[in-house]
């Protein structure tokens, strides 16, 4: 375990942190416009009945 | 005689210790289950699979005697189950089809806290990577996903040694959340903060909404990250069953016939990984250290990011909320909404902490795919 420490992984796995979570605010943010999206398209479509 | 007296010596024999210490951490995961209620369906299958494969040349696992391999019905369940991550996955459909999306729907701008509630994920990925391989150290990031069916997928698809380690840490730690997220959430609010009142204005849903929505995040999360699509697709299928109308009978039989059943192989094939040899090592200490930072850091994310945005709202969210991002559902909205009650006892937070749950876990879904497409 120790003998396998590596400073230089940490910094390569670094850049993964932003990637990733910016990744995952992208893709929930575009799930929330879909869903504002949907929740308006179908509340019209009742108040249109 | 002679065999009986062979086979129990072998208990005393340089590294027998072992499997003694393997008998009482199954016994331990058995008491957690039973006597503590702590995810009850997984730990006790698990505990039960560990004593049963550390005894000597046991008979339920493949053994290699003198150049000849006998196969052992949880090794062959491994392979049939979780080696081709078939059983994480099957369950996946039984889950979607308990969660109700309706929290969500409803008010959908929650769910940037279970994006935020990810953070643990990817700070324990940098810190694993100091002592682990980058792949490796990607699946023990994973545990911070709070959710065992993506941390054994992730883990199996990124040919991770450590599949035992991680699913005993993702699963306790999951179990143990109105442990560990009080005394992080209570660190980091103060009490005006957790006195924060958040009225629910539940709005109705159109069954279209319901109907589109497993089917239009299986289109997104499938195209962002394709390697997701197996996950998000079994747990958005399961949501369909539930939501669609017409299969009342399949969804009943998911959510309860479905997943207890893969449930009671799951724990019990995962033991069958659990062999003395392979978990009694430093690697899984530090693991299970590793996980426990994932869920503190969660939790902590969540907690901080909801800080963040009071900044710039006229409005205040009780920071709690940002707590039940971590998945882990649905202990994890009932922790807020606890501590919520906790500081003034009319201070009802389950709507929004349980919406902010359910979107934890399509976040942390996304995650696993996301981290899918970087390592595998």
């Amino acid at each position: 375990m120790l003998d396998n420490f590596s400073v230089d992984r940490f910094f390569e796995a670094l850049p993964y942190m932003g990637k990733g979570m910016l990744g995952i605010f992208i893709v929930i943010g575009v799930i929330i416009g879909v869903i504002l999206l949907l929740n308006k398209l179908t509340t019209r479509k009742k108040s249109g009945k | 005689m002679e065999i009986l007296y062979e086979n129990f010596l072998r208990l005393f024999e340089s590294g027998g210790w072992k499997y003694v210490v393997m008998w009482i951490i199954g016994g331990l995961l058995i008491f957690l289950a039973i006597k503590k209620d702590m995810e009850p369906t997984l730990l006790l299958p698990l505990g039960f699979g560990t004593i049963m494969v550390n005894i000597p040349l046991s008979g339920a696992i493949a053994q290699t005697v003198e150049g000849v391999t006998e196969m052992g019905p949880l090794t062959t369940l491994f392979n049939a189950g979780i080696a081709n991550e078939l059983f994480p996955l099957i369950l996946f459909i039984g889950i979607g089809a308990m969660i109700d999306f309706g929290p969500v729907l409803s008010n959908p701008k929650l769910m940037i806290f279970g994006a935020a509630a990810q953070f643990g994920i990817f700070f324990t990925f940098c810190a694993a990577a100091f002592f682990f391989d980058i792949n490796d150290a990607a699946a023990i990031g994973i545990i911070g996903a709070a959710d065992g069916p993506t941390a054994i997928v992730v883990a199996l698809k990124l040919g991770s040694k450590y599949l035992p380690a991680i699913m005993v840490a993702a699963y306790s730690y999951m179990a143990l959340v109105p442990i560990i997220q009080p005394p992080v959430i209570k660190a980091l609010t103060t009490k005006k903060e957790r006195l924060i009142r958040m009225p629910y204005k539940g709005k109705s849903i159109s069954k279209t909404t319901r109907i589109l929505f497993p089917i239009i995040i299986t289109l997104i999360a499938g195209l962002v990250a394709p390697s997701s699509v197996a996950l998000v697709g079994f747990l958005m299928f399961g949501n369909l069953i539930r939501e669609c109308g017409v299969l009342d009978s399949l969804s009943e039989t998911a959510q309860k016939v479905l997943a207890n059943l893969v449930t009671i192989f799951l724990g019990i094939t995962i033991a069958s990984q659990m062999q003395a040899d392979k978990f009694l090592q430093l690697d899984t200490l530090l693991i299970l250290g590793l996980g426990l930072v994932a869920f503190i850091i969660d939790t902590a994310g969540g907690v901080l990011f909801a800080k963040f945005l009071n900044l710039f709202m006229k409005e205040k969210l009780n920071p709690m909320i940002g707590a039940a991002g971590i998945s882990a559902f649905p202990m994890s909205g009932r922790v807020v909404h606890k501590l919520g009650l906790e500081a003034d006892n009319q201070n009802h937070l389950l709507m929004h902490s349980i919406g902010v749950n359910v979107s934890g876990q399509i976040a942390s879904v996304i995650a696993g795919g996301l981290i899918l497409s970087f390592f595998s």
